[in-house]
């Protein structure tokens, strides 16, 4: 990324947190702060420090970040509702869940990300969104754009080009919303669209959305420009310098405890293990050699794992005994593919080698595994 | 200076202080600590409804999400009580008292009303925290310049029984480290923190929390230590270790690990070991490594490992068989599909390279790479998996020299590769040379492999790696 110098400085955090009122000329100070990393998690990571931490009631931060490809979903959501985790895992797309509510991102280099941190008292989600609107049209007067009163920001009256969400917490509270500037809408798509069926769930569900891009709007418009339009505005209604710290979420010193922060949200645990309760109801087609069989299967699954499950299989096509071995060890596991291919490939390693039964087995758990 | 008032009377709820101030040390006593810790809650404490507190822009109702306590459990002051939503956005719901949750209002995914109990919390009445009437139109702000006191712009977070503690006996707030939620400084901080300035001995804190030592970053620069203060003396301290076990089912890998290694117990194996000279080896691979790279491929030494086992597999095809449950039939495996034994970040999988047999050495390291790279993104199909016939396992890669490895049912043996070391070696000639050594393992299943099969086995595959040229004599 290549940064205007003349606006954005490197200070150390720590510094503007020991000395508030330093260089700025109003006592509610507004702090505009961006990322130089693409890193989804270190970025989440940044906010809850900021929410943890950071002493919001002299001052107001902004805070500008973008991530290289990844889904976000809301904190109560589901993955598996929500996007293609098969297609997410070979495309190598990372996928994260924030702390705050609301429904299912894509984020690329294209989309950036605002976060307007107050103190809890000072949350006010419309007068943000007004002051992006604003940015948007100093920047590009002809531009048809408008909030709505589902905190969406709309393009030409139809096409969403931003999503909101908020995190509240005991005293501060931040709102966070994207901004389509030129980002890959064909993957876009794609991802946010779930092939797994028989899902019931009380997840937040999202609400699905045509999206459009700035940049097709206007093509000399940059992820970039947005930015510092955005920050102007910011700095103006604040009363504060239009200065840009830049800050490293990898930074220990000047962040202290970020890189725990971190490993947390990356952990299987928070991103598939935080899913409320859900069950799955579905069945398959088996075609082998010269009939197509039924199977049916129902699964509960609770903090991602599999509480209880049923598999239903015309009689004796395979062993009943290894069966309910696999019903037996799934119990008790992550939803999760690798998991269930492990233990299934584990459990031929101690059933009769008949070249038949290792055929129809392997048929019955790939088509399990394609439920996960 | 600034005079700081303690009252007396147990009905306090804040104080409100100034900063800390230094007062004479000859006021300085223990016997201050006794009143004020927790004693463990009676019955007899009184029930309060703690009620949701307004969310702001004109809500009225949010869902409840998600509870992170549950009835019975004791709850601290800014303790997280439950996960509710609104619109899009998520809020934490904060414990504003001390005492045990008494009764949860809501289910999960219920709606929650502004105003209306959330949850009861039983007070102890002991402790003269009186609880608030008008909860919900309290604003946050008070209850912030009260209980916050700020260091640096860092809020610290403390109880007012807390902070009473420090104050009683000189200490900054910021010089303590909080072990507490959100760093929160609990009293066993502030008492840890007595100790080491004293050398006391500590009486046995009630949470059973392991003493974290002071880390440097996060306290302030050393304040200088106030002159009076007399230097502790080395007092010799029992080491206070209050770690808890922690119990957890065994699910996933670990599963697997214990299903396929209680099934390896029914096998009687013996051990055979043997050394490798693999100077001319490495030589060659050094040779042939940007041959392979130019290719697309990353040629380590397990494809020659691999190979020369299925050569040698060849020769032996006893290795290569599966023995039936009754033991009474035994199968040679007409595929050498040859196992590598891979340590990923969930545990042990060992996917196999299909038909060895038929393959040369760039096949067999080209498809080693895509197991490797689906194996760390933990994407390896059934396929991959299963039918496996003979496995090698090159633990040498992290260290060892000999080990004992288990057979993976239903194969009938399996070797474990050590690290490749320097040493000394004799030559023909009776010259020193530096020799690249490396140790094989093997194990095989009694049943029905002998100790001259395995040797014999053993013996040409080291042939065949020793002197990498003899290989190309039976290359099919």
């Amino acid at each position: 990324m290549v940064f205007q110098s003349s606006l954005k400085t490197c200070l150390q955090l720590s510094c503007i947190l020991r000395t508030p009122k330093a260089g700025f000329r109003s006592s509610s100070g507004g702090l505009i702060i961006q990322s130089v990393s693409n890193d989804v998690y270190q970025n989440l990571a940044v906010e809850d420090w900021i929410h943890d931490h950071m002493n919001l009631e002299n001052r107001q931060v902004l805070f500008l970040w973008r991530n290289s490809p990844a889904v976000v979903i809301g904190r109560h959501q589901n993955p598996w509702q929500e996007c293609n985790l098969r297609l997410l895992r070979q495309k190598n797309i990372k996928l994260a869940r924030r702390r705050s509510g609301g429904g299912t991102v894509y984020h690329d280099l294209g989309n950036i990300n605002l976060t307007f941190f107050t103190t809890r008292k000072k949350y006010e989600r419309m007068e943000n969104l007004k002051l992006v609107v604003k940015a948007l049209k100093a920047l590009c007067p002809q531009l048809d754009v408008h909030v709505t009163d589902r905190y969406d920001i709309l393009l030409d009256r139809q096409y969403k080009i931003s999503g909101t969400a908020a995190k509240l917490g005991r005293t501060t509270a931040y709102h966070h919303c994207t901004l389509l500037c030129n980002a890959d809408k064909f993957v876009l798509s794609s991802v946010l669209k779930s092939p797994y069926k028989g899902l019931k769930s009380n997840a937040t569900p999202s609400v699905p959305a045509s999206v459009k891009n700035l940049f097709e709007e206007d093509p000399s418009l940059t992820c970039e420009m947005l930015l510092d339009a955005i920050a102007e505005e910011y700095a103006t209604q604040h009363q504060t310098d239009h200065q840009i710290t830049l800050i490293n979420p990898a930074d220990e010193t000047v962040l202290p405890g970020i890189n725990n922060k971190t490993k947390e949200l990356q952990t299987w645990d928070w991103v598939y293990g935080k899913t409320p309760k859900f069950s799955v109801s579905t069945c398959f087609n088996i075609a082998y050699k010269d009939s197509v069989l039924d199977v049916k299967v129902d699964m509960d699954v609770k903090h991602g794992r599999i509480e209880g499950c049923n598999i239903d299989l015309p009689e004796q096509w395979l062993p009943p005994a290894l069966c309910s071995e696999l019903v037996k060890n799934l119990t008790g596991s992550k939803f999760c593919p690798n998991e269930t291919t492990t233990l299934a490939t584990t459990l031929l390693r101690v059933c009769p080698q008949d070249d038949d039964l290792h055929s129809r087995w392997n048929l019955l758990c790939e088509n399990m595994i394609m439920l996960m | 200076v600034c005079i700081h008032r303690v009252r007396s009377c147990s009905s306090i709820r804040f104080i409100k202080s100034k900063y800390v101030c230094v007062f004479d040390k000859s006021a300085f006593k223990f016997s201050h600590q006794q009143r004020l810790f927790r004693t463990s809650a009676v019955s007899c404490g009184q029930i309060v409804q703690f009620k949701l507190s307004d969310i702001g822009e004109g809500i009225t109702e949010v869902t409840v999400k998600e509870w992170y306590i549950k009835e019975g459990d004791s709850v601290s002051q800014f303790d997280s009580i439950c996960e509710v939503q609104s619109d899009k956005a998520s809020v934490t719901i904060t414990s504003r008292y001390d005492g045990i949750i008494r009764k949860l209002h809501y289910n999960l995914d219920e709606i929650a009303y502004v105003g209306k109990p959330l949850v009861d919390i039983e007070i102890d009445t002991s402790k003269g925290v009186a609880p608030e009437e008008d909860v919900v139109e309290t604003p946050p702000m008070s209850h912030e310049e009260h209980t916050h006191q700020e260091i640096k712009g860092h809020k610290t977070l403390a109880t007012p029984a807390v902070r009473r503690l420090a104050m009683e006996n000189n200490i900054k707030l910021s010089e303590v480290v909080g072990t507490g939620k959100d760093n929160r400084i609990l009293k066993e901080d502030i008492l840890n923190y007595l100790a080491k300035q004293t050398g006391a001995i500590l009486p046995p804190s009630p949470k059973g929390e392991i003493i974290p030592p002071l880390p440097k970053s996060e306290t302030a620069p050393a304040a200088p230590k106030d002159k009076a203060r007399k230097i502790p003396l080395p007092v010799s301290r029992p080491l206070v270790f209050s770690g808890k076990d922690k119990t957890e089912p065994i699910t996933g890998f670990h599963k697997a690990m214990v299903k396929t290694m209680s099934a390896a117990l029914k096998i009687p194996h013996f051990g055979y070991c043997d050394e490798i000279d693999l100077t001319q080896l490495v030589q060659l691979r050094e040779e042939l490594k940007p041959l392979a790279q130019i290719r697309g491929v990353k040629l380590s030494f397990m494809p020659f490992f691999i190979k020369a086992a299925s050569l040698g597999l060849l020769q032996y095809p006893i290795l290569n068989a599966s023995l039936d449950e009754s033991c009474q039939n035994v199968t040679y495996k007409a595929s050498h599909n040859i196992g590598v034994a891979m340590d990923t970040e969930q545990g042990l999988i060992v996917p196999n390279v299909k038909n060895v047999q038929v393959c040369s050495v760039f096949e067999i390291a080209s498809e080693l790479n895509r197991l490797q790279a689906l194996g760390s993104a933990g994407q390896l199909g059934t396929n991959d998996l299963t039918g496996g016939t003979f496995t090698l396992s090159n633990i040498g890669t992290i260290g060892g020299t000999y080990t004992k490895p288990v057979i993976l049912p239903p194969e009938v043996a399996i070797g474990a590769l050590g690290k490749i070391q320097v040493l000394p070696r004799f030559n023909g000639k009776g010259e020193v040379f530096k020799a690249q050594i490396m140790n094989v393992s093997w194990s095989a299943d009694h049943r029905i492999i002998d100790g001259a099969t395995m040797a014999r086995f053993s013996n040409l595959w080291k042939s065949y790696l020793e002197n990498p040229a003899s290989m190309l004599l039976d290359l099919k």
